[in-house]
């Protein structure tokens, strides 16, 4: 109880950087539970001066990125490790080739696609697809990054894991991504008819919920939705905060 | 004057008590279930209409005669509403056959009565072909209702009928042999004579009975016409108020059918335990005992009807046919020629 | 009559049955399109999407610490879990350690979760496949747990039980009594759910050889947690990648040999008694301290992102966070173990008859607000 009240009373300001501060993230996270300071920690604080800005990316190269570099040599970008997880960066052109070679290669066989997502950045008018994969044999796990324009297609990794299939579907739902090689490229959580793709940064999902409920329905959803024009005078009209 | 009495009076005084009373049994057999449900899993069941929920079962007649009478588009509507009277009226007729208690038991006005309709010299045979055509209205019933799940719950409980009544007529045989009759109540008769219960010459014979009489009553766990988890709810999936319980009153009917005959077959029907034993004779002086122990019998078969349902999982179709054609049919086959072999060989 | 309606009744050998989203075994409003060949299932396509509520999207509009209550709603099941995962998903973000106490508590909570959890998944497979009476024992064992995470949070179900950087609530007076005498009952418990079923040669005949999805195929197909399991890969991320503090308790991993419905099922059963191992254990050396880390009332993650997953109940659920330096999430991304693993279910149940389809729904364990999210 003590320890609590002690804690509250606490600046919150110094515990942050204090931290980043000594081996700046990486170690820190991937050891699985160092154990947490002591509740008055004071004696660490003064000695962390400079305060760089949070954890950073830091350079990370093994076996496997070198065999990488070796066979792809223009396809990769760079490989890096944040916060304890290691990632590398290629190019989208040889996406399926590299991915087969990740699976199969003797040095960390990735045989398991846990995840694949993708992150708009509509600034740079950019999807940046994610490959999370993971080795049962070595017990690593590995973020592919790649990068593509929008409307740019790039292939399927669905004959690689086999688990892409729906992965790519919701990927394809929600941003719009298109994948070449496909076995069912269709919506999968989204109704057939739906417009647009939701996850996209500069979708307007009000909107489209007020169309679609009155498409289908019939009946106004009652939703506050930004887009000017179609009901000035309703209650509910918001004008666009940013 | 006395045939009109014979044949017209008693006989209707008889059915009207009768079809009263298994109605009655019915509507008690609904709330049995969910309280030995409730029991089986640690739970009280229906406590809110009347003292323990007795009532209940008239709450649910209520409610179920009062709900909107729903007929699908695309149905049969002439079959879809014939199909569920066709399940019901087999189901209450055979117990115009059925003896819950000695033929000829008391003489009123110089005019025999007995606890039993009538005394029908195949009654085994009109047992078995009557309760066959109330399978048919579950197939019109399931294939009127112009849905896919029916469709499917009528086209198993075809293929699980057929399988079955071939096993379950087999099973009988055993039993008649012994008997050397068709009537039930010769039957019964028989096993005072012999001075035991048919069960104890044929445990297997009974034992295919009932697991046969289980899966012709669409009763867990080979209740696949109506698999709620699989089928939705079978055959009776478009059904709705009154018409959904004609089918659920059939099929408890017929639980009791199939209880009646297992015990009238093998478990001696209205005797006593012991008939042999005449130390006991003063047990029958009581009046109504027949009916009683009748009825005693009758009900541990019930219990085990429910008893089966709450705890065993359900057949997969291609097992329900393998247990019928692999297992239930050969035995009781071998079961019909071991009994006629022996009954020649100690008898001649 | 017309020439349609002869076709159908004779000359067509397959039907097209949908099953859900209204029908009582698919768990939810799960919708499968069975293509039947009479019993037999010659194809079976998916389709989910209608509990869509788009929680990746409302994690972009709500800042991290508000985010948490709205996954309670994915995996409703498994709240706890949920919670679990993204609190942890964002102290690895931000570098903060949560307290030993309050993980510790974390860890009997995640894992009581498990058990409740598995009971849910019990007594609906076992209703499935037409055993009944399965059903109310484990709910009889779930509402005791139940009961603790009332006591603790107040909430039954979307508990919202911890917070990042550590968890909110003291535990009450009498927590470990309690906790213990659950724990102490549960394997005798668990052993009554056997005897209605392991050795039941109905609940045999209907798992057996049902549903079997080879170590290489499961793997391939993304399965994860007990239906990997069941497959016979020994993987568990709390051993494999230890998180909050696994690494402290002693527990075996389970696993099954032959890939079908009867080993998921034995593999689940083991699991519980496991969960049960592990909370008694912690529950006896709870340690004293502070409940939260010390960290910034406004939580502001650096510029950067992250994956972390934690061994739900379902299977391996992950949070990738992208953040863009802000209090609001740049992009939250939920791995569900449930979609994942649905995925396979056209493979399990080729072949298989109607009354299969069902068993194995029940066997891959899914949640469909998982799936939709």
């Amino acid at each position: 109880m003590a320890d609590e009240q002690k804690d509250s009373q606490q600046p919150e300001k110094p515990a942050e950087p204090q931290k980043s501060a000594a081996p700046p993230g990486e170690a820190k996270a991937a050891v699985p539970k160092p154990p947490p300071p002591p509740p008055g920690a004071k004696p660490a604080a003064p000695a962390a001066p400079p305060k760089p800005k949070g954890p950073q990316q830091e350079p990370w190269s093994s076996p496997l990125v070198d065999a990488i570099k070796e066979k792809f040599g223009g396809e990769f970008v760079k490989s890096y490790s944040f916060l304890g997880q290691n990632q590398i960066e290629v190019k989208k052109d040889r996406i399926a080739e590299i991915m087969t070679f990740l699976r199969d290669n003797e040095i960390v066989p990735f045989n398991y696609l846990v995840d694949e997502t993708a992150v708009h950045w509509p600034k740079t008018e950019e999807f940046e697809i994610v490959y999370i994969l993971y080795s049962h044999a070595k017990n690593e796990q590995v973020r592919v990054k790649t990068r593509i324009k929008e409307w740019e297609p790039i292939e399927s990794v669905a004959s690689v894991w086999t688990t892409a299939d729906w992965l790519e579907r919701e990927v394809y739902d929600m941003f719009g991504v298109q994948y070449i090689n496909h076995p069912n490229l269709k919506r999968i959580l989204l109704p057939e008819d739906w417009v647009g793709y939701p996850l996209r940064k500069d979708y307007n999902i009000r909107l489209q919920d007020v169309e679609w409920v009155r498409k289908h329905l019939g009946i106004d959803s009652g939703q506050k939705y930004y887009v000017g024009e179609a009901r000035h005078e309703d209650e509910g009209y918001i004008t666009p905060s940013d | 004057m006395d045939f009109a009495i014979d044949y017209i009076l008693i006989p209707f005084i008889k059915i009207f008590i009768v079809f009263n009373v298994v109605a009655g049994v019915v509507a008690l057999l609904t709330l049995a279930e969910r309280k030995v449900a409730a029991w089986i899993q640690v739970r009280l069941g229906p406590m809110r209409v009347g003292p323990y929920g007795i009532l209940q079962p008239l709450a649910d007649g209520i409610k179920l005669m009062l709900k909107e009478d729903i007929v699908p588009a695309g149905a049969d509507k002439w079959i879809f509403t014939l199909a569920p009277v066709i399940s019901l009226v087999p189901a209450f007729i055979v117990f115009a056959v059925i003896p819950f208690g000695p033929a000829d038991a008391f003489t009123i006005m110089g005019h025999k009565v007995g606890y039993v309709i009538t005394d029908l010299n195949i009654g085994v045979l009109y047992v078995l072909s009557i309760s066959s055509v109330s399978i048919l209205g579950i197939i019109l019933g399931g294939w009127a209702s112009n849905s896919k799940y029916p469709l499917l719950g009528a086209l198993r409980s075809a293929a699980q009928m057929v399988s079955y009544e071939v096993a379950l007529g087999f099973s009988i045989i055993g039993v008649l042999i012994l008997a050397g009759s068709l009537s039930l109540v010769k039957i019964v008769e028989a096993q005072k004579a012999a001075g035991y219960w048919y069960v104890f010459l044929q445990p297997l014979g009974f034992i295919l009975f009932f697991a046969c009489g289980i899966a012709e009553t669409n009763r867990a766990p080979f209740d696949l016409p109506e698999a709620e988890s699989e089928l939705v709810a079978g055959f009776h999936t478009e059904y709705s108020g009154f018409r959904f319980s004609i089918y659920f009153i059939a099929e408890y009917a017929s639980m009791i059918v199939v209880s009646c005959m297992a015990v009238t077959l093998f478990w001696g029907g209205w005797l006593r335990p012991f008939p042999n034993v005449h130390i006991l004779d003063f047990l029958d002086a009581i009046p109504l005992a027949p009916l009683f122990w009748f009825a005693a019998k009758v009900v541990v078969f019930i219990y085990a009807y429910l008893w089966f349902r709450w705890t065993w999982p359900r057949y997969r179709y291609d097992q329900l046919m393998k247990v019928g054609w692999q297992w239930l049919l050969p035995l009781a086959m071998a079961n019909v020629i071991v009994t006629a072999v022996l009954v020649l060989l100690l008898k001649g | 009559m017309s020439t349609k309606e002869e076709q159908t009744l004779f000359d067509a050998s397959e039907i097209t049955v949908s099953m859900g989203p209204q029908h009582p075994s698919t768990h939810g409003v799960l919708q499968v399109k069975l293509k039947l060949d009479g019993e037999r299932v010659i194809d079976a396509e998916c389709v989910i999407g209608y509990l869509h509520r788009g929680v990746e999207k409302l994690g972009e509009a709500q800042t991290y610490g508000q985010f948490v209550p709205t996954l309670d709603r994915m995996d409703y099941i498994a709240a706890v879990s949920n919670c679990l995962g993204y609190c942890e998903a964002v102290e690895k973000l931000l570098s903060v350690t949560a307290p030993p106490r309050a993980q510790y508590i974390r860890v009997i909570m995640t894992e009581l979760n498990r058990i409740s959890s598995h009971l849910l998944w019990l007594g609906t497979h076992a209703i499935d496949l037409g055993a009944v009476t399965v059903f109310l024992y484990c709910f009889r064992e779930r509402e005791e747990i139940l009961k603790i995470f009332e006591n603790y949070c107040g909430a039954r179900l979307t508990t919202h039980m911890f917070r990042i950087g550590g968890t909110q609530y003291e535990i009450y007076e009498g927590f470990q009594d309690q906790v213990r005498a659950f724990v102490k009952d549960f394997p005798k418990k668990a052993d009554e759910y056997e005897t209605l079923l392991t050795e039941n040669r109905i609940w045999i005949g209907r798992t057996r050889g049902v549903g079997v999805i080879s170590a290489k195929d499961a793997i391939d197909m993304g399965l994860s947690g007990p239906s990997l399991r069941g497959s016979g890969v020994e993987w568990d991320l709390r051993k494999a990648k230890p998180y909050a503090v696994y690494s402290d308790f002693q527990f075996d991993i389970p696993v099954g040999e032959h890939g079908d419905t009867y080993d998921r099922y034995m593999v689940r059963l083991e699991e519980m008694r496991q969960s049960a191992r592990i909370v008694g254990q912690a529950v006896e050396k709870i340690p004293d301290g502070p409940l939260m880390a010390k960290m910034s009332k406004i939580i502001k993650p650096p510029i950067g992102d992250i994956y972390h997953s934690i061994e739900a109940p379902k299977g391996e659920l992950g949070y990738y966070i992208v953040s863009d330096g802000s209090t609001q999430a740049y992009r939250t991304r939920v791995r569900p173990p449930s979609f994942v693993n649905l995925q396979s279910l056209k493979r399990m149940v080729a072949g298989h008859m109607v009354a299969d389809v069902v068993a194995i729904i029940g066997t891959l364990d899914i949640v469909l607000g998982e799936i939709d999210r």
